[in-house]
């Protein structure tokens, strides 16, 4: 019998079945998979290094955990993702919140379950 | 869907349609970038390494000086253009892959990384108490084995060569590419001999 310490890595993800099988679901919906695309897509095009992606991510990372906020891998890389693009120039804060918001709308009136 | 989450959807929507709209990235490519991670890029292209450098030890040689160019001979290009380090497992050295501040991990050979990879409990623990991390992948290693932790970075990133299984003389490439796990690739997991 093995020796079992603290059980954090084990349970901390409990949702998400067989995190430990080869094959698992990369992705948990389908916005992760096209923020996921979007990056690296962006990157091959040569619109920034991966690196900047990645520090990015890695400050947003940091300081979600140093606050606590209980936000999601993937949204915590649509949000780096977001503040390259802004810094870049290649679109605006301006521009990105009012589509988001469009969207918002728009989804509110075609959904009413939530 | 918590508001979080939903706020990230529509975000994601948003960036997706606006750089469309300008001309800078299209449905078609991000839709090719997915599939590619969904489909054919994940942990059978190590598993492939691994039994080559098994089985040929001139491969071998080449994949631990220069693992990129190395796994590059398999049809396997670096992702982002990342270094590739090739950690030799022996019954002394155990090696670990961590990256203690994002998620970065060696895509072109094992795929996207698994949530545990990426989990705070991972990247916090897995320098400290390398030990611990390992027991509860149920990896009970002698105290004589000494634990190598490596911290992967976007521009270097680190693969396990996993010790070849006793029992595996006579098997071939193909056989052997089955026995070869993702977490082994990782330094979470031995592999087993196919005869316990």
């Amino acid at each position: 019998m093995t020796q079992k310490t603290d059980k954090n890595i084990a349970t901390m993800e409990a949702r998400i079945a067989l995190p430990r099988e080869n094959g698992e679901l990369v992705f948990q919906a389908p916005w992760e998979a096209r923020a996921f695309g979007l990056a690296v897509a962006l990157n091959e095009k040569d619109l920034y290094e991966w690196r900047e992606f990645s520090s990015q991510l890695a400050s947003k990372i940091a300081a979600a955990e140093q606050n606590n906020t209980p936000s999601s891998y993937y949204a915590r890389w649509v949000a780096s993702l977001e503040e390259l693009i802004i810094a870049q120039g290649l679109i605006s804060r301006e521009q990105l919140d009012a589509r988001t918001a469009e969207y918002a709308i728009h989804d509110d009136h075609d959904h009413h379950d939530h | 869907m918590n508001t979080a989450e939903t706020d990230a959807a529509l975000r994601t929507r948003a960036l997706e349609s606006l750089l469309i709209e300008k001309g800078l990235i299209t449905e078609d490519i991000i839709d090719e970038v997915v599939e590619k991670y969904e489909k054919d890029v994940g942990p059978l292209n190590g598993a492939r390494v691994v039994a080559r450098a098994w089985t040929d030890p001139d491969y071998k040689q080449r994949l631990l000086e220069d693992g990129r160019a190395t796994i590059a001979e398999l049809g396997f290009d670096s992702a982002q253009g990342a270094k590739i380090v090739v950690l030799e497992n022996t019954p002394d050295v155990h090696h670990l892959v961590v990256c203690t501040l994002c998620s970065c991990y060696p895509w072109s050979v094992l795929g996207l990384p698994p949530n545990w990879y990426k989990s705070y409990a991972y990247r916090s623990r897995a320098v400290r108490e390398p030990r611990a991390v390992l027991l509860e992948f149920d990896l009970d290693l002698p105290d004589a084995v000494e634990i190598r932790v490596w911290d992967s970075n976007s521009d270097l990133r680190y693969m396990v060569l996993p010790e070849r299984p006793a029992g595996t003389e006579d098997y071939t490439e193909e056989q052997l590419i089955s026995l070869v796990t993702r977490d082994s690739m990782i330094g979470v997991a031995k592999i087993e001999s196919p005869s316990k």
